[in-house]
Protein backbone atom coordinates (compact mmCIF):
# COMPACT_ATOMS: atom_id res chain seq x y z
CA UNK A 1 0.00 0.00 0.00
CA UNK A 2 1.27 3.17 -1.05
CA UNK A 3 1.33 5.81 1.62
CA UNK A 4 -1.03 8.74 0.83
CA UNK A 5 0.77 11.52 -1.32
CA UNK A 6 0.22 13.87 -4.20
CA UNK A 7 2.63 14.52 -6.76
CA UNK A 8 2.97 16.61 -10.05
CA UNK A 9 5.86 17.46 -11.80
CA UNK A 10 5.86 20.42 -14.53
CA UNK A 11 7.74 22.37 -16.59
CA UNK A 12 8.12 26.09 -17.41
CA UNK A 13 9.64 28.00 -19.98
CA UNK A 14 10.74 30.63 -16.99
CA UNK A 15 13.95 31.07 -14.58
CA UNK A 16 14.63 29.69 -11.16
CA UNK A 17 14.05 32.84 -9.69
CA UNK A 18 10.97 34.05 -11.49
CA UNK A 19 9.46 30.75 -10.44
CA UNK A 20 10.83 31.54 -6.87
CA UNK A 21 9.12 34.59 -6.92
CA UNK A 22 5.44 33.78 -8.62
CA UNK A 23 5.36 30.98 -5.80
CA UNK A 24 6.18 33.53 -2.97
CA UNK A 25 4.73 36.91 -3.84
CA UNK A 26 1.70 37.49 -3.03
CA UNK A 27 0.33 39.88 -5.60
CA UNK A 28 1.66 37.28 -8.29
CA UNK A 29 -0.39 34.34 -6.31
CA UNK A 30 -3.82 36.62 -6.70
CA UNK A 31 -3.52 36.27 -10.45
CA UNK A 32 -3.27 32.39 -10.78
CA UNK A 33 -4.23 30.80 -7.53
CA UNK A 34 -7.96 31.52 -7.62
CA UNK A 35 -7.51 34.80 -6.67
CA UNK A 36 -6.03 33.52 -3.23
CA UNK A 37 -2.79 35.79 -1.85
CA UNK A 38 0.15 33.73 0.31
CA UNK A 39 0.72 35.31 3.32
CA UNK A 40 3.94 34.51 4.98
CA UNK A 41 7.33 36.46 6.59
CA UNK A 42 8.50 33.23 5.03
CA UNK A 43 10.43 32.82 7.77
CA UNK A 44 10.96 28.70 9.15
CA UNK A 45 8.20 28.54 11.69
CA UNK A 46 6.08 31.47 10.93
CA UNK A 47 2.49 30.92 9.74
CA UNK A 48 1.56 30.58 6.25
CA UNK A 49 -1.76 31.75 5.09
CA UNK A 50 -3.92 31.86 1.69
CA UNK A 51 -6.01 34.50 2.14
CA UNK A 52 -9.35 35.48 -0.09
CA UNK A 53 -9.76 38.93 -1.57
CA UNK A 54 -12.73 39.24 1.15
CA UNK A 55 -9.39 39.24 3.27
CA UNK A 56 -10.99 35.86 5.26
CA UNK A 57 -8.15 33.07 5.73
CA UNK A 58 -9.11 29.87 3.52
CA UNK A 59 -5.87 27.40 4.52
CA UNK A 60 -3.69 28.13 6.81
CA UNK A 61 -0.12 25.69 8.31
CA UNK A 62 3.72 26.82 8.85
CA UNK A 63 7.00 27.23 6.80
CA UNK A 64 8.94 24.64 6.53
CA UNK A 65 11.97 25.71 4.39
CA UNK A 66 12.73 28.43 2.39
CA UNK A 67 15.55 27.76 0.07
CA UNK A 68 14.62 30.61 -2.71
CA UNK A 69 15.19 29.93 -5.48
CA UNK A 70 15.45 26.05 -4.74
CA UNK A 71 12.81 24.47 -1.99
CA UNK A 72 10.12 25.77 -0.76
CA UNK A 73 8.50 23.84 1.99
CA UNK A 74 5.13 24.68 4.10
CA UNK A 75 1.96 22.83 5.64
CA UNK A 76 -1.94 24.32 5.29
CA UNK A 77 -5.32 22.35 6.07
CA UNK A 78 -7.87 24.21 4.38
CA UNK A 79 -10.36 25.96 7.49
CA UNK A 80 -13.70 25.07 5.72
CA UNK A 81 -16.19 22.46 7.84
CA UNK A 82 -15.62 20.09 4.65
CA UNK A 83 -12.43 19.29 6.63
CA UNK A 84 -12.78 19.44 9.75
CA UNK A 85 -10.26 17.26 12.05
CA UNK A 86 -7.70 17.21 9.34
CA UNK A 87 -4.31 18.23 10.34
CA UNK A 88 -2.16 20.26 8.25
CA UNK A 89 -0.43 18.21 5.39
CA UNK A 90 3.46 19.06 4.05
CA UNK A 91 3.82 20.69 0.88
CA UNK A 92 7.15 20.77 -0.81
CA UNK A 93 7.86 22.61 -3.93
CA UNK A 94 11.44 21.81 -5.63
CA UNK A 95 12.86 24.01 -8.22
CA UNK A 96 15.25 22.40 -10.82
CA UNK A 97 16.73 23.47 -14.21
CA UNK A 98 16.28 21.37 -16.76
CA UNK A 99 18.24 23.40 -19.71
CA UNK A 100 16.59 26.79 -20.49
CA UNK A 101 13.47 25.06 -18.82
CA UNK A 102 12.60 24.71 -14.73
CA UNK A 103 11.02 21.39 -13.58
CA UNK A 104 8.83 22.39 -10.59
CA UNK A 105 7.93 19.03 -8.46
CA UNK A 106 5.25 19.61 -5.58
CA UNK A 107 4.76 16.81 -3.39
CA UNK A 108 2.01 17.09 -0.59
CA UNK A 109 2.12 14.37 2.20
CA UNK A 110 1.37 13.95 5.74
CA UNK A 111 -2.50 12.98 5.20
CA UNK A 112 -4.25 10.30 7.59
CA UNK A 113 -5.55 7.38 5.24
CA UNK A 114 -8.58 8.02 3.46
CA UNK A 115 -8.10 12.08 3.94
CA UNK A 116 -10.61 14.27 2.31
CA UNK A 117 -8.59 17.03 1.77
CA UNK A 118 -5.69 14.91 -0.04
CA UNK A 119 -8.90 14.46 -2.68
CA UNK A 120 -9.42 18.31 -2.81
CA UNK A 121 -5.30 19.44 -3.14
CA UNK A 122 -5.60 16.42 -5.84
CA UNK A 123 -8.25 18.92 -7.86
CA UNK A 124 -6.47 21.73 -7.09
CA UNK A 125 -2.66 21.65 -7.75
CA UNK A 126 -2.77 20.94 -11.29
CA UNK A 127 -5.13 23.52 -12.17
CA UNK A 128 -3.02 26.10 -9.47
CA UNK A 129 0.34 25.14 -11.18
CA UNK A 130 -1.42 24.67 -14.94
CA UNK A 131 -2.51 28.87 -14.50
CA UNK A 132 1.23 29.28 -13.16
CA UNK A 133 2.13 28.25 -15.78
CA UNK A 134 0.20 29.70 -18.66
CA UNK A 135 0.81 33.24 -16.85
CA UNK A 136 4.52 32.55 -16.82
CA UNK A 137 4.84 31.65 -20.45
CA UNK A 138 2.61 33.85 -21.84
CA UNK A 139 1.59 36.72 -19.60
CA UNK A 140 -2.29 35.52 -19.23
CA UNK A 141 -3.29 33.16 -16.79
CA UNK A 142 -6.05 30.95 -17.32
CA UNK A 143 -9.64 31.24 -16.68
CA UNK A 144 -10.69 28.18 -14.58
CA UNK A 145 -13.83 28.70 -12.38
CA UNK A 146 -13.26 27.16 -9.20
CA UNK A 147 -16.15 25.21 -9.68
CA UNK A 148 -15.42 23.73 -13.10
CA UNK A 149 -12.29 22.21 -11.13
CA UNK A 150 -14.03 20.80 -8.36
CA UNK A 151 -16.45 18.53 -10.66
CA UNK B 1 -8.53 -8.42 -22.82
CA UNK B 2 -11.03 -6.69 -21.57
CA UNK B 3 -10.86 -3.07 -20.47
CA UNK B 4 -12.47 -3.15 -17.24
CA UNK B 5 -9.19 -5.56 -15.91
CA UNK B 6 -7.51 -2.26 -15.98
CA UNK B 7 -6.56 -0.38 -13.32
CA UNK B 8 -5.15 3.24 -13.13
CA UNK B 9 -1.73 3.42 -12.09
CA UNK B 10 -0.93 7.27 -13.55
CA UNK B 11 -3.36 9.72 -13.67
CA UNK B 12 -1.68 13.48 -14.93
CA UNK B 13 -4.34 16.58 -15.28
CA UNK B 14 -3.09 19.53 -17.07
CA UNK B 15 -5.11 22.85 -18.09
CA UNK B 16 -4.82 24.03 -21.60
CA UNK B 17 -6.33 28.15 -22.37
CA UNK B 18 -7.35 26.22 -26.22
CA UNK B 19 -10.41 24.50 -27.48
CA UNK B 20 -11.03 20.84 -27.02
CA UNK B 21 -11.20 20.18 -30.84
CA UNK B 22 -7.22 21.57 -31.09
CA UNK B 23 -6.58 19.31 -27.85
CA UNK B 24 -7.91 16.52 -29.84
CA UNK B 25 -6.11 17.42 -32.87
CA UNK B 26 -2.92 17.56 -30.99
CA UNK B 27 -3.36 14.45 -29.30
CA UNK B 28 -4.12 12.76 -32.98
CA UNK B 29 -2.13 14.43 -35.54
CA UNK B 30 1.61 13.73 -36.63
CA UNK B 31 1.83 17.08 -37.39
CA UNK B 32 1.35 18.16 -33.80
CA UNK B 33 2.65 15.16 -31.61
CA UNK B 34 5.73 15.38 -33.51
CA UNK B 35 6.32 19.20 -31.95
CA UNK B 36 5.75 18.44 -28.32
CA UNK B 37 5.88 14.50 -28.32
CA UNK B 38 9.93 14.25 -28.42
CA UNK B 39 9.84 14.04 -32.13
CA UNK B 40 7.43 10.86 -32.25
CA UNK B 41 4.44 11.00 -34.43
CA UNK B 42 0.91 9.94 -33.55
CA UNK B 43 -1.14 7.78 -36.34
CA UNK B 44 -4.26 7.21 -35.10
CA UNK B 45 -7.45 5.82 -37.03
CA UNK B 46 -10.29 7.44 -35.46
CA UNK B 47 -12.56 4.41 -34.76
CA UNK B 48 -13.31 1.79 -32.38
CA UNK B 49 -10.86 -0.81 -33.57
CA UNK B 50 -8.78 1.47 -35.44
CA UNK B 51 -4.91 1.14 -35.55
CA UNK B 52 -2.75 3.86 -32.96
CA UNK B 53 0.81 3.71 -33.76
CA UNK B 54 3.36 6.31 -32.82
CA UNK B 55 6.49 6.43 -34.85
CA UNK B 56 9.97 8.02 -33.95
CA UNK B 57 11.62 10.35 -35.27
CA UNK B 58 13.75 7.97 -37.59
CA UNK B 59 9.75 6.39 -38.65
CA UNK B 60 10.43 3.16 -36.96
CA UNK B 61 7.41 1.74 -34.83
CA UNK B 62 7.84 3.24 -31.41
CA UNK B 63 4.50 2.07 -29.92
CA UNK B 64 1.34 0.70 -31.55
CA UNK B 65 -1.88 -0.24 -30.08
CA UNK B 66 -5.72 -0.02 -30.72
CA UNK B 67 -8.43 2.13 -30.85
CA UNK B 68 -11.60 1.36 -27.61
CA UNK B 69 -12.88 4.12 -27.05
CA UNK B 70 -13.82 7.27 -29.92
CA UNK B 71 -15.63 9.97 -28.91
CA UNK B 72 -14.30 13.30 -30.26
CA UNK B 73 -13.12 15.55 -29.10
CA UNK B 74 -13.71 14.48 -25.61
CA UNK B 75 -12.50 10.90 -25.17
CA UNK B 76 -9.67 8.18 -26.86
CA UNK B 77 -8.54 5.20 -24.81
CA UNK B 78 -5.95 2.94 -26.94
CA UNK B 79 -3.42 0.46 -26.15
CA UNK B 80 0.23 2.05 -26.14
CA UNK B 81 2.42 -0.70 -26.36
CA UNK B 82 5.96 0.30 -26.28
CA UNK B 83 7.41 -1.71 -29.06
CA UNK B 84 9.81 -3.97 -27.48
CA UNK B 85 10.22 -7.39 -27.65
CA UNK B 86 9.16 -9.36 -24.31
CA UNK B 87 7.81 -6.05 -22.49
CA UNK B 88 4.22 -7.18 -23.28
CA UNK B 89 4.58 -10.88 -22.78
CA UNK B 90 5.97 -9.42 -19.11
CA UNK B 91 3.93 -7.10 -18.22
CA UNK B 92 0.99 -7.00 -20.27
CA UNK B 93 -0.68 -4.38 -22.46
CA UNK B 94 -0.71 -0.52 -21.69
CA UNK B 95 -4.10 1.27 -21.69
CA UNK B 96 -3.94 4.98 -22.05
CA UNK B 97 -7.08 7.37 -22.17
CA UNK B 98 -7.13 11.13 -22.78
CA UNK B 99 -9.85 12.54 -21.55
CA UNK B 100 -10.92 16.80 -22.71
CA UNK B 101 -13.42 18.83 -20.65
CA UNK B 102 -14.32 22.60 -20.70
CA UNK B 103 -13.22 24.16 -17.92
CA UNK B 104 -13.96 27.94 -18.16
CA UNK B 105 -12.31 29.44 -21.22
CA UNK B 106 -9.70 26.52 -21.13
CA UNK B 107 -10.12 23.03 -20.71
CA UNK B 108 -8.84 19.82 -18.45
CA UNK B 109 -7.00 17.39 -19.94
CA UNK B 110 -6.52 14.37 -18.05
CA UNK B 111 -4.36 11.19 -19.04
CA UNK B 112 -4.72 8.09 -17.09
CA UNK B 113 -2.56 5.13 -17.81
CA UNK B 114 -3.71 1.96 -16.98
CA UNK B 115 -2.96 -1.78 -16.61
CA UNK B 116 -4.64 -5.03 -16.39
CA UNK B 117 -2.19 -6.25 -13.45
CA UNK B 118 0.18 -5.49 -10.78
CA UNK B 119 3.38 -3.08 -12.07
CA UNK B 120 5.83 -2.16 -9.80
CA UNK B 121 6.51 1.60 -9.31
CA UNK B 122 10.06 1.16 -10.72
CA UNK B 123 8.84 -0.25 -13.78
CA UNK B 124 5.94 3.06 -14.04
CA UNK B 125 8.63 6.01 -13.55
CA UNK B 126 9.14 5.34 -16.57
CA UNK B 127 5.79 6.69 -17.56
CA UNK B 128 5.82 9.11 -14.95
CA UNK B 129 9.04 10.71 -16.14
CA UNK B 130 7.42 10.94 -19.21
CA UNK B 131 3.96 12.55 -19.42
CA UNK B 132 4.92 15.62 -17.49
CA UNK B 133 6.92 16.82 -19.88
CA UNK B 134 5.18 15.16 -22.79
CA UNK B 135 1.90 17.37 -21.53
CA UNK B 136 3.71 20.28 -20.62
CA UNK B 137 4.94 20.54 -23.58
CA UNK B 138 1.63 19.92 -25.65
CA UNK B 139 0.26 23.32 -23.64
CA UNK B 140 2.85 25.47 -24.44
CA UNK B 141 2.52 24.51 -28.12
CA UNK B 142 -0.68 25.35 -28.14
CA UNK B 143 -0.87 28.49 -26.15
CA UNK B 144 2.63 30.03 -27.08
CA UNK B 145 2.62 28.16 -30.51
CA UNK B 146 6.25 26.94 -29.76
CA UNK B 147 7.07 23.00 -27.73
CA UNK B 148 9.44 22.91 -24.82
CA UNK B 149 12.55 22.07 -25.40
CA UNK B 150 12.91 19.25 -23.06
CA UNK B 151 15.57 17.29 -23.10
CA UNK B 152 15.03 14.15 -21.59
CA UNK B 153 17.55 11.67 -19.97
CA UNK B 154 16.98 7.57 -20.31
CA UNK B 155 14.20 6.54 -17.57
CA UNK B 156 17.12 4.49 -16.28
CA UNK B 157 14.97 3.42 -13.06
CA UNK B 158 12.63 1.77 -15.62
CA UNK B 159 15.15 0.28 -17.93
CA UNK B 160 16.97 -1.02 -14.80
CA UNK B 161 13.70 -2.94 -13.70
CA UNK B 162 13.18 -3.99 -16.72
CA UNK B 163 16.86 -5.55 -17.30
CA UNK B 164 16.08 -7.67 -13.64
CA UNK B 165 13.33 -8.90 -15.29
CA UNK B 166 14.94 -10.38 -18.63
CA UNK B 167 13.01 -8.01 -21.02
CA UNK B 168 15.65 -6.61 -23.25
CA UNK B 169 15.27 -3.21 -24.61
CA UNK B 170 17.25 -1.18 -27.61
Amino acid sequence: MSKPEFIYVIYIETTPEKLWEALTDGDFTERYWFGVRLRSDWKVGSTFEMVRNNGTVSDAGKVVEYDPPRRLAYTFVNLSDDYKGELPALATLVIEPHGKLVKLTLTQEGFAEGSKFLLGISKGWPAILSGLKSLLETGKSLDVPYAAMKS
Amino acid sequence: MNIHDFKPTTVYTIYIAATPAKVWEALTTAELSRQYFFGNAVEVELRVGGAFIVRAPDGSLHIGGEVFECDPPRKLTVTFNVNWPALIEKLGPTLVSYEIEPAGNAVRLTMTESHDRPISDDILSGGRQGWPAILSSLKSLLETGAPLAVKMAPPQRMLAALKQLGIATP
